[in-house]
């Protein structure tokens, strides 16, 4: 029991992770990106293929995905999302989730449908572990996943609040005409924090790929994932984020002991109970957009 | 300056004529199966099922405001449903139409929490929904998981008369549920939806209850994804919770939809027309075909946001169905086309 608890707490650190970018996004330019897994899917293909191809282990092949990542932000940002955000509250996400199903079945048609993993390309870490008092062992490369989610998670915060670019991202997430006026330029602004949240997202897919095994179509599920993670723990804030993937998680790993089919289960179900009581407690005011339409 | 004089023009000569068209074509549709072949009426069928997908989403997302990437969910839930329901002992055709209704009856309790959430939440959150539905689909026995079941109860009837009233059944969903939206939309609740549409905000402020007019849609719109699927069952006959509960209706629903031209009558209609023929010709292609889906309903998003219809309308002032009101000023209808005014259809 400890055991599963424990396991669920390093596995809440990946789905901190994959909200972290989506979160960040969401507060600092109120898009909800649902190209966002599958964003995190091409990453850990990237690796992949450098890492299969070219022998550039996953480690150093990050040195190249993370700049690739933040380049495809700002052509995202630039191609699609600042015109989708003129044209209004909905065409943002019809646009991304076309760019999803562009990306799933794309890499669906390069390679197939055979499952793809980091795994093998990460020497030991794989299957490293420690042993914690008790004789729990925990695997090195989950603690690796967490430390780097809050070290992810804190650098984003220290970044909008200490950084001359990240108060202007704030500014121009508060009021990009005002902004503006006081010499913001905005488009840079939204450029910049697109860019950033792809690195957050390269480093999602690199977690990915190292702990497991992906699919083309596995970008749907990491964006619920990351999606229920923000939700629980409440959009924008740095420990919710973190909180919300260990409760989902944690739902995850005790859901998995009853039935096959409970990890997912409890996951969706805790998500859903976590929403609608949160709904009921605010009296039926939108909790989360309440930030983003001030 | 004096008042101007204007009419209200809810009918026009060319609206006139659509309708008639319109009961013409279902009444030669009607009578299709005593000349069309099987292979030709299947794919009518499943021409039907596109057009209530595309018309139920876009009531959804096009007037109610409303971007679900869950609506598979209902789909999904009203081909299970007919399922259970054939099972029980009941007619499959009966069961097809009981179902969609339960269905319906499920979406009004789950509208309460969901509409509370605005935008990418609500389109996600549905995302979750059906998820979660097609995993708890999957703990039931008569489903045996992916493996799925059949809908064996349409084995009472032979192929000829199986495939007729299939064809009947979904010519009478299109019919019906087309019909149903055109009058809703006409109606007082019409002018209701449509001004949400426009703004909700505004329409708030002149007394419009925004929620439960968006409640109405949601339940319709779940309404109709459930007909469909039920519909999809009857023709392919066998349930895998997979292939229905799969996000790529929801793909489809939004292809059509912005394609066709989001937010008009007609431009859902078009849309899945469309879509159909596409389908017909490139369906074989297999992904490359998703691909190009996924990239027109992104191209069409973001470049030409009305939709093929939405733009020919604007252009021409065409209003073959028409839905809302419109001042003419001056009393000739013709005036309106050298000059087309800005006003809400």
């Amino acid at each position: 029991m400890i055991n599963t608890i424990i396991q669920g707490v390093l596995l809440g650190g990946y789905y901190a992770l994959i909200a972290a970018g989506l979160s960040f996004m969401f507060s600092v330019m109120h898009v909800i990106n649902l190209a966002h897994g599958s964003l995190a899917v091409l990453a850990a293909y990237a690796l992949f293929v450098l890492a299969q191809s070219y022998g550039i282990p996953p480690f150093l092949g990050l040195l190249i995905v993370l700049p690739l990542m933040a380049v495809i932000g700002v052509i995202l940002q630039r191609l699609v999302l600042e015109r989708a955000m003129r044209a209004g509250q909905l065409v943002p996400i019809l646009a991304t989730f076309g760019l999803s199903i562009v990306i799933d079945n794309a890499l669906f048609e390069a390679f197939g449908a055979n499952t793809r993993s980091l795994g093998n390309f990460i020497g030991s870490l794989s299957y490293d572990s420690v042993e914690l008092p008790g004789g729990i062992f925990v695997g090195k490369l989950a603690i690796g996943i967490f430390a780097v989610a809050v070290v992810v998670l804190v650098g984003l915060q220290l970044f909008l609040s200490y950084t001359a670019y990240g108060r202007a991202i704030r500014a121009t997430a508060a009021d990009a005409d005002t902004a503006g006026l006081v010499g913001i330029n905005a488009r840079r602004a939204n450029a910049v924090a697109t860019a950033i949240a792809l690195v957050t997202v390269g480093l999602a897919g690199a977690a990915l790929g190292m702990r497991g095994t992906f699919d083309a179509y596995a970008g749907g599920s990491q964006l619920l994932f990351g999606f229920e993670a923000a939700v629980i723990g409440g959009v924008g804030s740095v420990w919710g984020t973190l909180v919300g993937g260990i409760v989902l998680a944690l739902a995850q790993s005790l859901g998995a002991r009853i039935s096959p089919l409970g990890f997912l289960i409890a996951g969706h179900g805790v998500f859903l109970v976590v929403l609608f009581v949160r709904i009921w407690l605010a009296g039926g005011v939108a909790f989360l957009t309440q930030r983003a339409a001030a | 300056m004096s008042a101007v004089a204007f009419t209200v023009e809810r009918w026009t000569p060319a609206a006139r004529l659509t309708i008639a068209a319109t009961v013409v074509l279902a009444v030669v549709a009607a009578l299709a199966p005593l000349w069309l072949g099987p292979g030709a009426m299947d794919r009518l069928t499943i021409l039907f099922v596109y057009v209530i997908l595309a018309a139920m989403w876009n009531a959804l997302a096009g007037y109610g405001g409303l971007v679900s990437v869950g609506q598979q969910v209902f789909f999904g839930l009203g081909a299970y449903f007919t399922i259970r329901l054939a099972d029980a002992g009941i007619d499959p055709f009966v069961a097809m139409v009981a179902g969609a209704v339960i269905v319906g009856v499920i979406a009004v309790p789950l509208s309460f929490p969901m509409l509370q959430l605005r935008g990418g939440e609500f389109a996600i959150g549905m995302w979750v929904v059906a998820e979660l539905a097609h995993l708890l689909v999957n703990l039931d026995p008569l489903i045996r998981g992916e493996t799925g079941t059949s809908l064996i109860a349409l084995n009472a009837y032979d192929a000829p008369m199986r495939r007729n009233l299939i064809y009947w059944l979904a010519l009478v969903s299109v019919a019906g549920l087309l019909g149903g939206l055109f009058l809703l939309l006409r109606s007082r609740i019409g002018a209701s939806i449509q001004a949400i549409r426009d703004s909700e905000e505004a329409a708030a402020s002149l007394g419009v209850e925004v929620t439960r007019t968006k409640r109405l849609i949601f339940v319709l719109a779940a309404f109709g994804a459930a007909l469909a699927g039920a519909l999809w069952l009857a023709t392919a006959l066998t349930f895998q919770p997979k292939a229905y509960f799969s996000v790529q209706w929801t793909a489809y629903m939004i292809f059509m939809v912005l394609v066709g031209g989001i937010g008009t009558f007609e431009g859902a209609i078009i849309g899945a027309v469309i879509f159909f023929a596409i389908e017909t010709w490139f369906g074989a292609a297999g992904v490359w075909y998703l691909v190009g889906l996924g990239a027109a309903a992104l191209v069409f998003a973001l470049l030409l946001p009305r939709g093929i219809w939405g733009s020919v309308e604007r252009r021409t002032g065409l209003r073959l169905l028409p839905v809302g009101y419109r001042l003419v000023v001056g009393a000739s209808p013709a005036a309106v086309r050298a000059a087309p005014l800005k006003e809400t259809s």
